[in-house]
C-alpha cells in the first residue's frame, strides 16, 4: 500500500509539472463548456431582418411590430423594391426579408387571404430553417387572434409543448455532450499517453524489473485520472447550473455514479490503447481519431442518431459515449432514475469489462 | 547450490517463433564478481539478460538467480536484484530527491531508511547543490551515476547493468567503473553488458556471445592467451569474424 501511495504521488508530480497536461485537464473543460454554451448555439437571437412592405397599411404595421417585438428578430431596415433583396443578402448582415404583397389589408378582408413572402439567406440552412419557423409561428399566433371572434365550425388546433427543454435552449444539449467529450478525452487520452510515456522513456522496464506488480503500475497510473476526471465532471455540472441555469432534474448521486462508470469505461479504453501503441504520439493519434471523432459525430450529441443511415446507426452502438449521453441526458433533463437507465448502464459495465479483459490479455507483463 | 554462486545458468534458450535468440547458454557467476557479458548488437545479450531479471520467459533450460528459479520465483528475484537499462531511466520531471524517494518506495524501503540513504547518496555523488533540482537539468554523466546509485538503493545481491556507459565521456566512464568496483567490494555481484572492449578488461570474467551462443568465457587474461592476441578488442574481432 505504501508503495502504491508513493506511486500515485509521483503521478501527480508528472501531471502538475507538465503545462500541457494541466491545460488539457483544466483549461479544456472550461473552454469547451464556455464555447458550446455561449458561442455555438442553434438558437437564434436578434437576427437582423429587412422588410419590403408594398402595402404599408395597418395590418402590415401590426405584424411588423409583433415581429420586431419578439426577442428573436430586430428590424434592420426597410427596403423599397424587390431588386434590393439580393443586394441586401450579399452584404451578409440581414438573414431574412419579409415581403408583404400589395393591398395586404384589403386582400385579407375581401378574400380572407393575403400573402407574405419570407425570403431567407440559406447559406446556413439550419438558421434559415429556424428563422422561417419562428416567423411562421408569430404569424400563426397573429392569425389566431384575428380569427378569435369568427366562429369556424371545424378547426384543428395544434398545441405544441416542448417538454424537458421548453425554451429549446441548446446549452441543455451541449452540457451533457461536452461532459461526455471531456471525460472521454481526459480519461482515455491522458492515461494512454501517460502509460506509453513510461514505455517510451524506458522507465516502464525499470518498473517491471522492480517488485511492484504490473497491475499496481496500471492502477497507480489511472488512479490520478479517475480523481481528476471526477473533479472535471463536478466543475462542468457547477458551471452548467450556475452559468447556464441548467436544472438537474434527476438524482445527483446517480449522475455521479454513472459518471464514474463512464470514466472507468474510458480509462479501460485508454489502457487498451496504451497496450497497442509504443509511442506517445501513436497513443495520441489513436485517441483523437479513434475516440474523439466518433464521440463527437456518432454519440448523438450533435447529430441525432435516428436520422443517420442504418450502418452508422449500427456503428453508433459500439460507442460508449452514445450510451453515456443517453444516461446523462435522461438524468439531467428528464430526471429519470435507474429504472429507466439500467439497460444503458449494463451496456457500459459490459463494455468496461470487455475492454479491461482485452487489455489484460494484450498487456505484455513480460516485455518481449 | 553453493552460496557463492549467485547466478547459475544451464542451457538457457529463448526462441521467438523459429528464430533462436539465445541458444542453450550455460555459465555461473560468483558472489562479488564483476561479470562482463559481451556480444555484438543482436547477439542475444539483452534477451538473455531479460530472462535473468524476470521480464522474459525462457523457452527451455534452467536458470537460478540470487537463489531463485527464474521460471517459478521471478517475483523473489526482483526483490533481490537491481537493474539499470541502457536508456537513462529516472524521471526527468522529478527532482533528484524525489527520484530516490520514489524508487526507494517501490523497493519497499521505510521512510527513515530512504531519508538516511538519500542523504548519504547525495553526498557521495556530490549532488548536494542540485538535490532539489529536476533530474532533467543534470548532465548525462551525472544522471548515469545517479541511476546506478538508485539501482543499488535496496542493497541488491546482484546488479544488472545494460550498457551503462553508452554515450558518456571517458572521465565519467572511469568514475562509473570506480563505482562498480566499490559496489563489488561491498559484495554486490555486478553483471554488466558493454560494447566497449576496454571496459571488458576491467571485468573479473567475461563471456562473449555470438549469434545466440556463448563462444568464449573466462578471465580477460585467459581469453587473450587463448586467442593469442594482446587486447580484448582483438579477441572480440577474432570471434565475431569466425
Amino acid at each position: 500500500m505504501k508503495r502504491f501511495i508513493g506511486f500515485i504521488k509521483k503521478e501527480f508530480y508528472h501531471i502538475f509539472r507538465d503545462r500541457r497536461s494541466l491545460f488539457i485537464l483544466f483549461g479544456m473543460p472550461i473552454a469547451q463548456i464556455m464555447l458550446f454554451g455561449f458561442a455555438i448555439t442553434n438558437e437564434i437571437n436578434n437576427v437582423d431582418i429587412a422588410v419590403l412592405d408594398h402595402s404599408k397599411d395597418a395590418t402590415t404595421e401590426e405584424i411588423i411590430n409583433k415581429i420586431s417585438a419578439s426577442k428573436y428578430f430586430s428590424i434592420n431596415q426597410f427596403i423599397e423594391k424587390e431588386s434590393d433583396i439580393d443586394a441586401i443578402f450579399k452584404k451578409g448582415k440581414v438573414k431574412a426579408v419579409l415581403n408583404f404583397e400589395k393591398d395586404f389589408s384589403k386582400n385579407l378582408i375581401k378574400d380572407h387571404n393575403a400573402t407574405i413572402q419570407i425570403v431567407t439567406d440559406a447559406t446556413d440552412p439550419n438558421t434559415a430553417n429556424t428563422i422561417s419557423n419562428y416567423v411562421n409561428a408569430i404569424l400563426i399566433q397573429y392569425q389566431s387572434v384575428l380569427n378569435k371572434d369568427i366562429n369556424i365550425t371545424y378547426q384543428v388546433v395544434p398545441e405544441t409543448r416542448m417538454v424537458y427543454n421548453p425554451e429549446l435552449k441548446s446549452v441543455y444539449m451541449f452540457v451533457p455532450g461536452v461532459m461526455t467529450i471531456i471525460l472521454m478525452l481526459v480519461s482515455a487520452m491522458m492515461t494512454s499517453i501517460s502509460i506509453t510515456r513510461e514505455k517510451e522513456l524506458g522507465t516502464m522496464e525499470i518498473l517491471l524489473v522492480s517488485p511492484i506488480k504490473p497491475i499496481q503500475v496500471i492502477v497507480g497510473k489511472v488512479f490520478p485520472y479517475i480523481f481528476l476526471s471526477i473533479i472535471n465532471a463536478i466543475v462542468i455540472v457547477i458551471l452548467s447550473i450556475y452559468i447556464f441555469k441548467m436544472p438537474i432534474q434527476g438524482s445527483l448521486i446517480l449522475l455521479a455514479l454513472e459518471s464514474v462508470l463512464f470514466i472507468i469505461t474510458a480509462l479501460a479504453l485508454g489502457i487498451l490503447i496504451s497496450t497497442i501503441s509504443e509511442t506517445q504520439q501513436t497513443a495520441m493519434m489513436i485517441s483523437l481519431m479513434g475516440l474523439m471523432l466518433p464521440v463527437i459525430l456518432l454519440s448523438g450529441f450533435i447529430f441525432p442518431i435516428s436520422s443517420m443511415p442504418l450502418p452508422l446507426q449500427l456503428i453508433s452502438n459500439i460507442i460508449p459515449a452514445k450510451w453515456f449521453n443517453i444516461i446523462i441526458k435522461g438524468i439531467m433533463l428528464k430526471g429519470v432514475g435507474i429504472q429507466f437507465l439500467w439497460k444503458e448502464t449494463l451496456i457500459l459495465i459490459g463494455m468496461s469489462v470487455f475492454f479491461i479483459a482485452l487489455s489484460v490479455k494484450k498487456y505484455k507483463i513480460r516485455l518481449e | 547450490m553453493s552460496d557463492n554462486k549467485v547466478i547459475q545458468v544451464e542451457k538457457l534458450t529463448k526462441m521467438f517463433g523459429n528464430f533462436t535468440a539465445v541458444n542453450a547458454i550455460s555459465f555461473e557467476v560468483e558472489k562479488g564478481e564483476i561479470f562482463g557479458f559481451l556480444g555484438a548488437n543482436g547477439a542475444g545479450k539483452t534477451t538473455a539478460m531479460k530472462m535473468l531479471i524476470g521480464i522474459s520467459n525462457p523457452t527451455s533450460g534452467k536458470a537460478n538467480v540470487a537463489g531463485f528459479d527464474v521460471f517459478t520465483r521471478a517475483e523473489d528475484i526482483k526483490k533481490n536484484i537491481g537493474y539499470m537499462s541502457q536508456k537513462f531511466a529516472l524521471y526527468d520531471d522529478l527532482t533528484v530527491k524525489e527520484n530516490i524517494t520514489f524508487f526507494g518506495g517501490i523497493y519497499g524501503l521505510s521512510r527513515t531508511k530512504i531519508k538516511e540513504k538519500s542523504a548519504v547518496l547525495v553526498e557521495e555523488l556530490g549532488l548536494e547543490a542540485v538535490a532539489n533540482k529536476l533530474v532533467g537539468a543534470l548532465p548525462l554523466g551525472w544522471k548515469q551515476k545517479l541511476s546506478f546509485s538508485v539501482a543499488l538503493l535496496h542493497n541488491p545481491k546482484i546488479v544488472f547493468l545494460d550498457e551503462p556507459t553508452g554515450g558518456v565521456d571517458p572521465i565519467t566512464r572511469r568514475q562509473f567503473w570506480e563505482m562498480i568496483y566499490k559496489a563489488a567490494n561491498h559484495g554486490t555481484t555486478v553483471f554488466v553488458t558493454t560494447h566497449y572492449m576496454d571496459e571488458a578488461e576491467y571485468c573479473d570474467r567475461v563471456s562473449i556471445m555470438v549469434n545466440g551462443k556463448i563462444e568464449a568465457l573466462g578471465t580477460p587474461r585467459k581469453l587473450k592467451e587463448q586467442f593469442k592476441v594482446d587486447n580484448m578488442n582483438d579477441v572480440f574481432l577474432k570471434l565475431a569474424r569466425g
